[in-house]
């Protein structure tokens, strides 16, 4: 872990270079008189594994709520800036569109479709990537039936890559729960999205299962060349993962930095109360 | 708790009127019911059984429904067995039987189309037969106003099922669960006392008489044999219906649909668009109807608004839910059963009704997913995956 | 402005009897998420229950006041019964079930005890007798509003408040809220929810009743299939109102009432139907979750 004032400066002139592929800017969110996210900035560059922590309640699941265009933001301006592509607001999309523009994420209380096979949660993942429609269905014409293949293949290529291809066949439901985290995961990226946003990849995750979570998301943007933001609370994880931490609380930023630096700083450690820092 | 359930049924039951006592009744209903309250109590404890097996991971055999499905052994030989009893059915039956079997493929097919609503897209329709009607009264008024025949009508009664599946659809499909069930609801009551009350469109509550059945080519049939054109005709729509739906419940469209089922919020995060799914749902399913209603006008020659009360958008619901929902040919039993049970049920005349309520309960409880749950597609092309 | 009056008026009795029924519909569904579809049938119920005693208490001799109380006080009872039955057989297996499942079972359960009482009492319109005395006191205002709308408004109010009081501050009440909220939690602090859910039956069949007992009194003639119509109508005015939320129910029906009675008066009686469908659809699609419902969000 690179640590210290020269790591910080060199990823500060690396970004300097280009465009920041996710960039949110005073992002605010009231729920009635509630306030979970005050004028929040955060920016994401190409192939970072950036981390979003907090305490319980400090807004970073409404954060991605926003985002991905579940919620409409109170206040603030939302870009992305995929790669090779011209920037777009984010602002009033519909979830969906979020997700056709490479935007995908998971959820922090898995949202897999229960009755679906493995293989099928995947290829739902594909939907927007794919352009058959009722007519083509119905009477199976050569792209139709080409797609379909086309799909499957990909599908199965991608549960090989998160490691899930034995349990092809098997309702997500009855998959063990470190498995249907990567499940989501799996379904994710089969949006093939330039970022990728996790929710608590590894609530409930034992230690062996973490560690491979960690080779696992380390894999992915190296190999897929995805960006990753990150909400977390395993400390150890996020500390060894991330090239940069946002830290929130009670909707406000209190500090950002690279893991020494934020494992290091005040306001962090007043925050958590001194608790798990000890990464 | 038991112990209150005879006595109340019996008081209730004895009084008419005024000065009427009928003190047997009261005697019948009480043994019966004490009799029928074990029986009940040995069953759900039977069931309890069951499911506790089933949660402590002992194996429990597949139902044999589903074992019969699975096995190409069983389910060619069964599939030509169905064949020749249809394709005989008309000249080994009476015509009455004949007529009831058309009515019964016309709730097959429309139930197939509902199946696609509440089945895979899990959107709750409780007013499915204003399409039905959509699609009759196209065939009747277009038939009385311009003469046009049957064949040219069916496609206009598919598009006009389609069409109000649209036009209905789009303000009420942001509506969740029971929310739309209580809309549809209401615009199926909506355009039935619109039927009913404007005379000048519909000829209110007389109805539409005369509509002539589906001709060939211009040949005079007799009434016998027009009936058995019409089975033929009904089991050819039939057989198409089920090669669509099929199709399309493996297609990307009909993947979509279970996701938004499953959850509708995960649905979106992967890039579908939660309305324009479900409008195609809710539009394909009343095609479906639409075609069901013009068929059915062309059988009755007769279409009255009584023909589509709510009570009939319930009863194609409960073929859905009772033959498995989801599941092709858990629809079609369904649909014989609920449609030929009260029926031949006849022979009990009065009581049929009050059975028919009985087994839907009795159903439901013992089996809530319907009589072919479970069966989901799998696929198959894994291993050839593996190998390459 | 005196024809105005009348029609609010009317619109108000139409919304208060639409308001005893559709309370059961919301309470079952707050709790178990069910569209009770057999709680017409326990309104219908009711009502009979309380002409056959009606009836025969008058052959008997007994004086109004006495018949009218106790001829309610049976059918309230028996609805009460046979809503608690009802539940166990019916809905009770099937709780964990899928959700249509519950509601197919509900459907059989209406059409088995339609026809139950069909075969029981036979089709036609029995005449019900008036069992609302005429006040005294009432003969003045007595083309506005007769002493049995009174009757049926003050009975209204009265139920209303007891169970808001009822829910609001007695133990029940509270285990009934949280059963509501999360059943699972509640049977974790040690709720019975099974007892919870039978006693929201049992309320809910119990004003259904007083409901019927009110109606057939002022119509003057039940058959086995009042209680599907009302039924619907009275579920349209939960929903309307926000389906699960009890003002929501009282709310919903008096508007409705209100709706119908204003249309039929200036409009056409024809169409009434189609309004009020017309209008419930209206409203859903600004309002998705009822006039008084909370709009849900599902957490992410």
């Amino acid at each position: 872990m690179c640590g210290g004032s020269t790591g910080l400066k060199n990823a500060k002139q690396q970004h300097n270079a280009m465009e920041p592929i996710l960039e949110v800017k005073t992002l605010t969110m009231d729920f009635g008189g509630l306030r979970a996210l005050d004028s929040l900035d955060l920016a994401v560059y190409q192939n970072e594994i950036v981390a979003l922590i907090g305490p319980n309640g400090a807004g970073k699941t409404t954060f991605f709520n926003c985002i991905t265009g579940l919620f409409p933001p109170t206040k603030g301006e939302m870009l992305i800036a995929p790669p090779g592509k011209k920037p777009t607001k984010l602002n009033g999309l519909k979830p969906n569109i979020v997700t056709a523009n490479g935007l995908a994420r998971t959820f922090q209380n898995i949202r897999l479709f229960p009755n679906m096979t493995v293989l099928e949660n995947v290829m739902i993942g594909r939907h927007c990537r794919l352009s058959s429609g009722i007519l083509g269905a119905a009477f199976r014409n050569r792209a139709t039936v080409l797609e379909e293949e086309k799909v499957v293949e990909e599908s199965y290529a991608m549960l090989k890559k998160i490691g899930l291809d034995a349990f092809v066949n098997d309702f997500a439901k009855n998959l063990p729960y470190g498995a249907q985290r990567r499940l989501e995961i799996a379904r994710a990226m089969a949006t093939d999205p330039f970022l990728l946003l996790l929710d608590e990849p590894a609530a409930g995750m034992n230690l062996q299962e973490t560690r491979e979570l960690d080779e696992l998301i380390v894999r992915i943007r190296d190999e897929e060349g995805i960006s990753i933001l990150l909400i977390e609370h395993d400390m150890k994880l996020v500390m060894s993962l991330s090239d940069r931490i946002f830290v929130v609380d009670y909707g406000k930023k209190i500090a950002q930095g690279t893991p020494a630096e934020i494992q290091n700083n005040p306001a962090v450690i007043k925050a958590y109360l001194g608790e798990e820092i000890d990464a | 708790m038991f112990l209150t359930f005879p006595i109340m049924v019996i008081k209730v039951n004895t009084i008419e009127n005024i000065v009427v006592w009928r003190w047997k009744n009261l005697f019948i209903v009480g043994i019966g019911v004490f009799l029928l309250s074990f029986v009940w109590r040995y069953l759900i404890k039977r069931k309890e059984v069951g499911k506790k097996k089933a949660e402590a991971g002992e194996l429990v055999k597949p139902p044999i429904t589903q074992r019969v499905l699975k096995e190409p052994k069983f389910y060619i030989p069964a599939l030509i067995a169905v064949a020749v009893f249809a394709i005989a059915f008309p000249f080994v039956f009476s015509m009455y039987q004949t007529n009831i079997m058309v009515t019964a493929l016309i709730y097959v097919v429309i139930s197939l189309g509902l199946n696609i609503v509440v089945g895979l897209a899990g959107l709750l329709d409780l007013g499915y037969v204003a399409f039905y009607a959509v699609g009759a009264y196209t065939y009747a008024l277009l038939n009385y106003h311009f003469g046009l025949g049957f064949w040219t009508v069916l496609p206009i009664g598919a598009a006009m099922g389609f069409l109000f599946g649209v036009l209905l659809g789009f303000p009420v499909l942001r509506l969740r669960g029971d929310y739309l069930a209580i809309v549809t609801l209401g615009f199926g009551e909506i355009i039935r006392l619109i039927l009913e009350n404007w005379n000048e469109f519909s000829f209110g509550p007389s109805g539409i008489a005369n509509i002539p059945r589906p001709g060939l080519f211009g040949i005079q049939m007799s009434l016998h044999s027009s009936i058995i054109y019409l089975y033929f005709l009904m089991i050819g729509l039939t057989l198409f219906t089920i090669f669509v739906v099929n199709r399309l419940q493996d297609s990307r469209i009909g993947r979509a649909w279970i996701a938004l089922r499953e959850d509708e919020i995960a649905c979106q995060a992967m890039g579908i668009d939660k309305t324009k799914t479900k409008l195609t749902a809710f539009a394909l399913g009343a095609t479906w109807a639409g075609m069901g209603g013009v068929v059915f006008a062309a059988k009755t020659t007769f279409i009255n608004p009584a023909s589509f009360t709510i009570w009939e958008s319930i009863i194609i619901l409960c073929v859905v839910v009772i033959g498995g929902m989801g599941s092709i040919i858990g629809v079609i039993i369904g649909a014989l059963i609920l449609i030929l049970l009260p029926e031949y049920l006849r022979a009990f005349s009065e009581y049929r009704m009050l059975i028919f309520g009985a087994v839907l309960v009795v159903m439901m409880v013992f089996r809530p997913g319907g009589i072919i749950s479970d069966v989901r597609r799998i696929y198959r092309f894994e291993e050839r995956e593996t190998t390459a | 402005m005196e024809y105005f009056l009348e029609l609010f008026l009317s619109g108000l009795i139409r919304g208060s009897i639409y308001a005893l029924i559709a309370l059961g519909y919301t309470m079952v569904y707050g709790i178990i998420e069910l569209i009770n579809f057999a709680h017409g049938e326990i309104y219908m119920i009711g009502a009979f229950t309380a002409l056959i005693v009606a009836s025969v208490l008058t052959m008997l001799g007994w004086n109004q006041i006495a018949i009218i109380l106790l001829a309610s006080v049976v059918a309230v009872i028996y609805s009460s019964a046979y809503g608690y039955t009802v539940e166990k057989i019916a809905y009770q297996p099937l709780r964990g079930a899928p959700r249509l499942s519950a509601l197919i079972s509900a459907i059989g359960m209406s059409l088995f005890l339609q026809n139950y009482v069909l075969l029981a009492q036979t089709s036609d319109f029995m005449p019900f007798p008036s069992l609302i005395p005429e006040f005294k006191f009432m003969e003045s205002y007595e083309h506005i509003i007769s002493s049995p709308e009174i009757v049926i408004l003050a009975t209204t109010t009265l139920v209303m408040i007891f169970l808001a009081f009822l829910i609001k501050f007695t133990r029940m009440g509270k285990a009934m809220r949280a059963t509501a909220q999360d059943r699972e939690m509640a049977m974790l602090v040690g709720v019975d929810v099974d007892r919870i859910i039978s006693f929201t039956f049992i309320i809910g069949s119990a004003t259904a009743a007083l409901g019927g007992v009110l109606i057939a009194s002022h119509i003057g003639q039940i058959n086995f299939y009042i209680g599907f119509l009302a039924g619907i109508k009275a579920f349209v005015a939960a929903v309307l109102g926000g389906i699960g939320s009890i003002p929501g129910a009282v709310v919903g029906s008096l508007v409705l009432g209100w709706t119908e009675s204003f249309f039929t008066g200036y409009v056409s009686s024809d169409y009434e139907d189609v309004f009020a469908f017309l209008f419930l659809v209206f409203i859903l699609i600004f309002r998705p979750s009822g006039i008084m419902g909370r709009a849900e969000t599902e957490k992410v």
